[in-house]
């Protein structure tokens, strides 16, 4: 009991002059989120400037972002805001700067090379925003010249989308027992093999819409042993294209981690679809894409939206195909910009190393989120 | 509350159904009453009595003078089953029992017809089912003839007739090898129940494309796209045009619109364009050179 006792008032004490040296004697960091004294050290290298610069992005302290650059006559502060976080609604909008990495590249005694590498963190996952900063030096001062790059602005003009649109009127709660309901969409598993990675157990494949119809799809996949007995369940999530509109093609990429293909006798795939209401705008042509070859082998292209409409988030969705036209890997990426009408986003897909080789072609599809609707 | 009234209702029954056996069947009974007619039930004795009659999902209680004929309205019984009587009052309780059954009528028909969208040309890929009910939604059980009939906008038409086994009939019928919306009515007697099939045109039945120049690009138009049945293929449905140039590729997933698809891309001297719509390829161009 007295020992009892004994601990607690130590704990106690201790915990008190814990919180007495924290307050009296705090870390920069914990001061700066406090809103106490700054974090920013003194812009006396090139190191330093780019470093205070990450630090007043990470706080989102726009203005003292702005005051530090160089070059801030070359455009305002909300066209400097808007290049981190998009003028449109888009994933920037939303991502927080998770943290960021200074690299020099060149070094001299008026002016030095950086690379900031700018490590945001989204509802999809992070991304990069890699910027090369030239760095001068004003006085004992070092600062940076943001290299800006302005929304593009798309010319007044009216675009007249005349595409169709599937309105869906499904069966009413009152209605009688043996009532007419709509017929969810015909959808096919056109492809589909499993694939044994590092990490696990993939299941690649390829689903169409063969209906007539729009269709919501999702497939998820079952391991089994030999036999017969579920070993685990898995759904596709977001790789794959969800709206599919009639004759569309879809690929998808169910993941098991830690499983090898030596404990699975067979796989069972469970397609489900829904019919929805679809548009079959906005239409987003893929231009100039190229598969680079191994090593570093990679697909890029441009996303062009073709429709009138501002399109918030873009999801790129590519399939790699060897020379037997079998699927080898699914890959996607999410544009972090906006897709302006008409306006080229360049987009770029990775290829695990060792299935660089494999791959001849590829194929493309595009899933499109704009605020107020999704296609 | 809830579990109670299941409780007392299980008790009467289970007390009747004692008291019937214990006594055994004595009334001069009907031995079956179509749902929902009236009927009367003899008592004898004399003096005040009661009435119990306990069937599936209904129970009555009536005070009746014993050694007279007690008549119940139409509609007093409507559930189909096996109904137990019971006339209390005297010495001893006079017991019996009866059928409602369905009237033979139907009054209601429950017609599932499925799928209610399917391509063209699909032998017996429709099927009917009809399921038949009396005024009071018994399943009327008594074999009953069943007539389908499958018209397109056409005119043509696809008959069967079937009879009823345990209360359902069903058939098959082929889809017309043109696109439309079907009526599909099943009718039994006068009653006569009426779904909507939708037959859509298959898969594209080859695509065939051309390609002009425009300016610094290419103008690709589909001709307009049929199924093999020679069925429009529904605006909406997606059309892929790839261009194939210098190791590079441009793609655009385009929906029909009134019948074909049109696209723009850039051109390019030496390149190769396809074009395909789900699993069906189309032509190829090359273009320049």
């Amino acid at each position: 009991m007295n020992k009892g006792l004994l601990l607690a008032v130590v704990l106690v004490a201790a915990t008190l002059a814990l919180v007495a040296i924290g307050t009296v004697w705090p870390v920069p960091s914990a001061a700066a989120y406090a809103g106490g004294t700054s974090l920013i050290r003194s812009s006396s290298t090139p190191d330093a400037a780019v470093e205070n610069l990450g630090d007043e992005m990470r706080i989102q302290a726009w203005e003292k972002a702005y005051s530090s650059l160089a070059n801030k006559a070359q455009f305002t502060e909300p066209q400097f805001v808007h290049d981190l976080t998009g003028f449109y609604s888009s994933l920037r909008t939303y991502a927080t700067l998770e943290s960021f990495e200074v690299q020099p590249l060149r070094a001299g005694t008026s002016d030095a090379q950086m690379q900031l590498k700018l490590h945001w963190s989204s509802v999809v996952g992070p991304f990069v925003d890699t910027r090369e900063l030239h760095v001068v030096k004003n006085g004992s001062r070092w600062e940076v010249e943001w290299p800006i790059v302005k929304e593009p602005t798309v010319p007044p003009q009216v675009i007249p989308v005349n595409y169709l649109r599937w309105d869906v009127i499904y069966r009413g709660s009152a209605d009688d027992w043996g009532a007419q309901d709509v017929e969810a969409p015909h959808i096919r598993i056109i492809d589909m093999h499993p694939v044994e990675r590092a990490e696990g157990v993939v299941i690649l494949g390829e689903i169409l819409n063969e209906d007539v119809v729009p269709a919501y799809v999702s497939v998820s996949a079952t391991l089994q042993t030999k036999g017969g007995a579920a070993i685990e369940t898995e759904g596709s999530f977001d790789k794959i294209s969800h709206i599919l509109l009639p004759k569309q093609v879809t690929p998808f990429f169910i993941n098991f981690p830690n499983r090898t293909l030596s404990e699975v006798g067979s796989v069972r795939m469970t397609p489900l679809s829904t019919l929805v209401p679809a548009s079959a705008d906005p239409i987003i042509a893929i231009q100039d894409e190229k598969l680079t070859p191994a090593p570093d082998a990679s697909v890029i292209g441009q996303l062009v939206n073709q429709s009138g409409q501002v399109v918030n988030v873009a999801h790129v969705l590519a399939t790699f195909y060897d020379q037997g036209g079998q699927v080898v890997w699914v890959s996607d990426q999410y544009i972090d910009r906006a897709l302006l009408p008409g306006t080229p986003v360049p987009f770029g897909i990775r290829i695990p190393q060792d299935l660089g080789r494999k791959v001849s072609t590829e194929r493309t599809v595009v899933s499109t989120y704009s605020s107020g609707g999704a296609q | 509350m809830k579990t109670a009234l299941p409780l007392v209702l299980s008790g009467l029954a289970a007390a009747t159904l004692s008291l019937a056996a214990a006594h055994g069947a004595n009334l001069n009974l009907p031995k079956s009453i179509e749902a929902g007619s009236a009927f009367s039930i003899p008592s004898a004795g004399s003096g005040k009595g009661t009435v119990y009659i306990v069937g599936p999902g209904e129970a009555l209680k009536r005070e009746i003078q014993l050694g007279e004929t007690t008549t119940f309205d139409a509609g007093s019984l409507y559930n189909a089953g096996h109904y137990v009587v019971v006339i209390s009052g005297g010495a001893s309780a006079d017991t019996g029992s009866f059928d409602v059954v369905p009237a033979s009528q139907p009054a209601n028909l429950s017609f599932f017809a499925k799928p209610s969208r399917l391509p063209v040309g699909l032998q017996n890929g429709i099927t009917g089912a009809v399921y038949t009910f009396d005024a009071y939604q018994n399943l009327i059980t008594a074999p009953t003839p069943v007539s389908f009939e499958l018209s397109n906008p056409t005119g043509a038409t696809q008959k069967r007739t079937v009879t009823t086994r345990g209360g359902a009939a069903w058939t098959e019928m082929d889809s017309s090898p043109q696109q439309g919306v079907d009526k599909f009515v099943a009718r039994a007697g006068t009653i006569t129940s009426t779904r909507v099939i939708g037959q859509v045109p298959g898969d594209p039945c080859g695509i065939s494309m051309t390609a002009r120049p425009s300016g610094k690009q290419i103008e690709l138009e589909t001709a307009p796209v049929r199924d093999c049945s020679g069925n429009a293929v529904p605006d909406g449905t997606i059309v892929t045009f790839t261009e194939n140039y210098d190791g590079a590729q441009s793609t655009v997933d385009v929906p029909l619109k009134r019948g074909i698809a049109k696209v723009e891309l850039p051109a390019h001297s030496g390149a190769r364009i396809s074009v395909a719509s789900g699993v069906v390829m189309g032509n190829e161009i090359r273009w320049g050179k």
